[in-house]
């Protein structure tokens, strides 16, 4: 908005210093890049938006050397390049910044951000003292005020995201690109990241931003393009192109639709579900050092409980905590009245309490196995005899939820693997499912998968909460908290500070009370 | 100190602690242990394992594991005592370019084609094996070494020392030097703490692996070379089984087997404490040399243990 | 399918580089069944006295306590583990034997066997509730059980009871007896592994520990059974391996038995990355091992042939595995 005169998008603008023309990647049976142009100029902050499976990240790939093009031309600093590795775009100036720390946490947070460029002294060997004189002047700079000598995992993710900055940027660099970066960043760490963002700018280097989060988009970039399918969408200023229109680019969908469905396939239409009837699940005073701060929480037959807050505010940690997969130091889970052996996942699950986790590659599904034996596990006990399983009974259960759930697998012996992060979901929410529970905690159940699975699982949600299960709902998404919740508790560093319930339960309140603490 | 130093500082010179410990007990338990006599045979019969040792610290820094060096230490051994017959340059050149070539071509595996080092390396320690039989006609044939200066090698003492202790002491310096102090040794370490970031921060993965199993093979041939100059011969059943000795010593020093973390002095120390070890059983007059297996089996069941239970309180920090 | 392709064009890492992966997967799910079957052809063609019973009889019997240890190897590596101890195991089992044959051979048996499972025990302890890595919770047991063996039993014994001797030595309609007790405890591991929650706890354990946990299974539990199942079938062998030795033999017994079960395992095809058992294949790989070595030895080529191509299949063999496992 402020920044219309760098923008300028056709002929005016200086010259691309990193640009793809036409560029088409192909993998087995998919097109992942069909025709994508883009040009990154210098000192241009330019966002790169899309659905999960818009093919951002294999442009990304593309551009830092991972992948090389199928068809089409990629252009550095006015010629033609070709990035055999991800070594060779670093050399040539093209450095990224990734979602995930990519650093190694063992190592001391000097030697990290010096990693190949250490100070040498006689004979060539590293000379330890300037090295880290020169990582702690360096990340100065960065508002990172640590021992560097530390190992690097000691480190609050934040810091650490700082460290992995400050040796991207601090790399002769012209073109930085960044992956999600403020995933996992504070507020006051964001800020600083603006900070350096600006500075980048000034010096000219262009940078591509990759991120979720709007609000950032319209505070830092000038640019935008909108990728979709593999296509481009849109390219052009970001000022000037309205929320709502983005959000429709992004989807494919049609701006009246968006505006009149909202953005969530919630059919919130009647009032709270579950009045007057005691809780099924009950926890009281959840407390655990540095995470968790005597958190209250009770979920009633057919209510959807929200938990709102930002990342790091501990709904992940309640839970854990709530299945019992977190160590307490103290506080009680009742589950319809009678309280629940502490640290037993297994008993949880017994009463009827399961969670769906939020890291699906890491805690949910098992690679090695078909989607039936996944859907099977947790069920596998009550699905046999005297230990010795039946196959004619998981086949019922199984065949039962894969048509229920509209799962998308080539037989129930395809390993689930191979199954889209969207199906994946399906599977894991089949199992619990299959071990009929009385409230299932949901974290962050449609990150990451595409736009019609997401409106499944979400109409599933509600259809659940409808047969009478009770839901606790954990989503980054907002607008997914909204309108799928009857009632939101807002968290932050590790305490309940709010609860919505009725009208109050709009993306407004949950960031106003979130907000109100933060200056408080 | 806070808690996370504490465990750190224990993680990373306990071995070092409890050698001194032992020792102290030693000498005020038996007269004939802290004799300047003991004490260099502890140290020269250690000197062997703490080449192999050092080698396997790079490796298992790397996030790797070679099962060959006890193959290895072997074949050096057998090739040493048979390259002696044309000079000692022979002798000694000889075991180090098979084992370096063997070590390259398991890194080249390892590096090139993702399998695992154990399987690779255990694939290496059944073939080097069959190898060393083959030239030495099944075992039957004890090559004897006949040049004296090669000899001299591993027989010849400096201050009461045998030459392999303080070839094994400057290897050991040299390799500090080379994991702290170099860009070499920084890229072992990254790799083997997050191999995939560590190739995204531009450390040439592939190139360290290869060197990492090149050097733990040539120093696996020397160290059979020296201990084949030591014993004059060749023997092809000495060592069999001594790779999991090495793991064991690095271990025991506080390298962690996932990689990313450990150090030579450690591993040194972790020798001399299994030497420690033996020496205190053989002491004690009554006792087997099978006590001593057991003793160290438990000693470095609790080692791992106590280790466990360190990063677990470092993490919790 | 539209889904299914979005995620693909997602994060394809990898992919590109797959050559013809059903031939992979062919190779790794009956490679080592082939390679069995070409043996077999081989020796009938080429190799004298082949088909003789006594020769066939042989090289079951010598190949018995390979494939015993290789079935709780089998089980151990599914969990993403190894056990390094089952050797020293066969051999405090031999020692126990003989020390406690005075009560008769039935009574030392189960004394071995129990032995071989508290040593599991403590392997499974150390790795499920300390969280120990296999690799060097099993390396200390392998280091310390060896010796005890020794201390216990310091050389070898040689033992005349009749009840041993003719369990390692007696045959039921010509098969021995030795070669029928691995072949019932390869069909009780299998049912296990495929039949019962037990079984598909360890695979998924093995496929995805956190997973596992979250989803309620008894994870420590199987953990610590798994060595123990190790152990005990360890001890078993090492009995079985003592009866037909007709002594006592804690120096040597069972020594570099592990390299030969893990080679029998990975052989077979299971990845040691966890996730997968496969049985049946775990035995031929265990019969490819012997009965590769002994076509060497009749035509003969010495012992040091035999490790030399050894190291080459087991190269082959995980090589195939590998690329399965990028899929």
């Amino acid at each position: 908005m402020r920044r219309t005169e760098l923008t300028a998008d056709s002929v005016a603008g200086p010259e691309p210093v990193l640009e793809a023309r036409g560029v088409t990647k192909r993998f087995p049976g998919v097109l992942a890049l069909d025709g994508v142009s883009l040009a990154l100029r210098p000192g241009e902050v330019h966002a790169l938006v899309g659905e999960n499976g818009a093919g951002k990240s294999t442009l990304i790939k593309v551009f830092t050397g991972v992948y090389r093009p199928d068809g089409g031309e990629l252009r550095y600093r006015g010629a033609p390049a070709a990035f055999a590795t991800p070594m060779d775009a670093q050399h040539a100036g093209i450095s990224t910044i990734y979602q995930e720390v990519n650093l190694v946490p063992m190592m001391s947070v000097a030697r990290n951000l010096l990693l190949g460029r250490e100070p040498r002294g006689r004979f060539g060997v590293i000379d330890a003292a300037a090295m880290y004189g020169e990582a702690e002047r360096v990340l100065a700079g960065y508002g990172v005020e640590t021992d560097v000598r530390r190992p690097l995992r000691t480190l609050g993710v934040g810091a650490q995201q700082m460290v992995a900055l400050a040796r991207a940027v601090s790399v002769d660099a012209r073109v930085v690109i960044m992956d999600e970066p403020t995933s996992s960043l504070e507020p006051r760490e964001v800020e600083t990241l603006f900070g350096v963002i600006a500075k980048l700018r000034e010096r000219g280097i262009a940078v591509m931003y990759v991120s979720h989060r709007l609000d950032e988009l319209y505070r830092v970039c000038d640019r935008v393009t909108v990728l979709r399918d593999g296509r481009l969408a849109h390219t052009g200023p970001l000022a000037g192109l309205d929320r709502l229109r983005l959000i429709a680019l992004m989807l494919g969908r049609d701006l009246d639709e968006v505006r009149s469905a909202g953005l969530t396939s919630f059919d919130r239409a009647g009032q709270p579900r579950a009045n007057g009837q005691a809780p099924v699940v009950e926890a009281r005073g959840l407390t655990r050092r540095h995470v968790l701060d005597g958190v209250d929480v009770s979920v009633r037959p057919g209510e959807v409980v929200g938990l709102g807050g930002l990342l790091g505010a501990g709904r992940t940690e309640t839970a854990k905590a709530i299945v019992g997969a977190l160590p307490l130091d103290g506080g009680q889970v009742l589950v319809a009245g009678a309280p629940l052996r502490g640290g037993s996942t297994a008993a949880a699950i017994r009463a009827g309490v399961s969670l769906l986790p939020e890291d699906r590659k890491a805690e949910g599904i098992i690679p090695t196995l078909s989607v039936r034996e996944n859907i099977a596990l947790a069920a596998l006990p009550a699905l046999g005899r005297a230990g010795v399983v039946s196959e004619a009974r998981i086949d019922k259960v199984v065949e039962i939820f894969m048509r229920r759930l509209r799962i998308k697998a080539a037989s129930p012996h395809q390993l689930v693997s191979e199954l889209s992060g969207g199906n994946q979901q399906k599977v894991l929410l089949a199992r619990w499912l299959a071990v009929r529970p009385k409230v299932l905690l949901l974290d962050e159940p449609t990150r990451g998968i595409d736009v019609g699975a997401k409106a499944e699982v979400q109409a599933l949600i509600d259809e659940l909460a409808r047969e009478g299960l009770g839901v606790l709902l954990i989503s980054s998404d907002l607008e997914e908290l909204v309108e799928g919740a009857d009632r939101i508790l807002v968290l932050r560093e590790g305490a309940v500070v709010g609860e919505l319930s009725g009208d109050e339960v709009t993306e407004e309140r949950i960031m106003a009370t979130i907000a109100e603490q933060a200056d408080g | 100190m806070n808690r996370e130093q504490v465990s750190r500082t224990l993680q990373q010179h306990g071995a070092a602690m409890v050698l001194g410990v032992l020792v102290i007990v030693g000498s005020l338990a038996f007269d004939s242990f802290a004799t300047p006599e003991n004490a260099a045979s502890v140290v020269v019969s250690s000197s062997f394992l703490a080449i192999i040792a050092i080698g396997m610290t790079f490796v298992i820094i790397s996030g790797g594991i070679d099962l060959s060096v006890g193959s290895l230490f072997v074949l050096g051994g057998v090739l040493a005592a048979y390259g002696s017959r044309s000079g000692p340059l022979v002798a000694l050149l000889l075991p180090l370019a098979v084992c370096g070539a063997v070590g390259l071509l398991q890194g080249l595996v390892i590096a090139r084609t993702g399998m695992a080092p154990f399987i690779v390396t255990l694939a290496g320690l059944l073939g080097v094996r069959g190898l060393m039989l083959a030239i030495s006609d099944e075992g039957a044939t004890t090559y004897l070494v006949e040049d004296r200066a090669f000899a001299a090698l591993g027989q010849g003492q400096l201050l009461g020392l045998s030459y392999p202790v303080y070839v094994t002491a400057a290897l050991a310096l040299a390799a500090m030097v080379l994991l702290q102090r170099t860009g070499f040794g920084q890229n072992v370490y990254a790799i083997g703490g997050n191999e995939q970031a560590a190739a995204l921060m531009g450390v040439p993965v592939a190139r360290t692996k290869v060197y990492v199993y090149v050097m733990s093979g040539l120093l696996a041939g020397l160290a059979g070379a020296l201990n084949a100059a030591r014993l004059s011969s060749g023997v092809t059943i000495l060592g069999i089984g001594l790779e999991l000795d090495a793991i064991a010593a690095v271990v025991i020093g506080g390298t962690l087997l996932t990689g990313g973390a450990g150090g030579i002095t450690g591993s040194v120390a972790g020798v001399l404490l299994l030497g420690v070890i033996q020496s205190l059983i053989n002491q004690v007059g009554s006792l087997t040399s099978a006590f001593q297996q057991v003793v160290s089996g438990a000693f470095l069941a609790f080692v791992v243990v106590a280790q466990r239970l360190l990063s677990k309180a470092q993490r919790l920090t | 399918m539209a889904e299914l392709t979005h995620d693909r064009g997602g994060r394809p890492a990898g992919r590109a580089a797959v050559l013809k992966p059903q031939v992979y997967a062919w190779v790794q799910d009956y490679g080592v069944y082939a390679a069995v079957l070409a043996l077999l052809l081989f020796n009938v063609l080429f190799t004298p006295h082949f088909l003789d019973a006594a020769n066939f009889r042989t090289q079951l019997v010598q190949v018995t306590p390979i494939v015993i240890v290789s079935l709780g190897m089998a089980l151990v590596i599914g969990t993403q583990g190894i056990d390094l101890s089952v050797g020293s195991v066969m051999a405090l089992a031999a020692a126990l034997t003989v020390l406690y044959l005075g009560y008769g051979w039935l009574p030392a048996l189960v004394v071995a066997v129990i032995g071989g499972a508290v040593v599991g025990a403590a392997g499974g302890a150390l790795v499920a509730y300390v969280g120990v890595q296999p690799i060097v919770a099993t390396l200390a047991l392998l280091v310390g059980v060896r010796g005890l063996a020794n201390v216990l039993v310091p050389q070898l014994v040689e033992f005349r009871n009749p009840g041993l001797i003719a369990l390692g030595s007696s045959s039921v309609a010509g098969i021995p007896v030795i070669v029928l007790i691995a072949a019932a405890l390869t069909v009780i591991v299998l049912f296990v592994v495929r039949r019962t929650t037990f079984g598909r706890q360890v695979v998924a354990i093995g496929g995805n520990r956190s997973a596992s946990e979250l989803s309620g299974l008894p994870v420590k539990r199987v953990l610590l059974t798994v060595y123990v199942i190790s152990g005990l079938l360890a001890a078993l062998a090492g009995v079985l391996a003592t009866a037909r030795l007709q002594a006592s033999d804690p120096t040597s017994l069972g020594q570099f038995i592990e390299l030969s079960a893990i080679t029998a395992v990975v052989v077979g095809g299971t990845p040691l990355t966890g996730g997968r058992i496969r049985v049946l294949s775990t035995v031929m790989g265990a019969l490819l091992m012997q009965l590769l070595a002994a076509t060497l030895i009749k035509h003969n080529l010495p012992q040091s042939w035999t490790q030399m191509v050894q190291a080459v299949i087991i190269l082959a063999a995980v090589y195939a595995t590998r690329k399965r496992g990028t899929r």
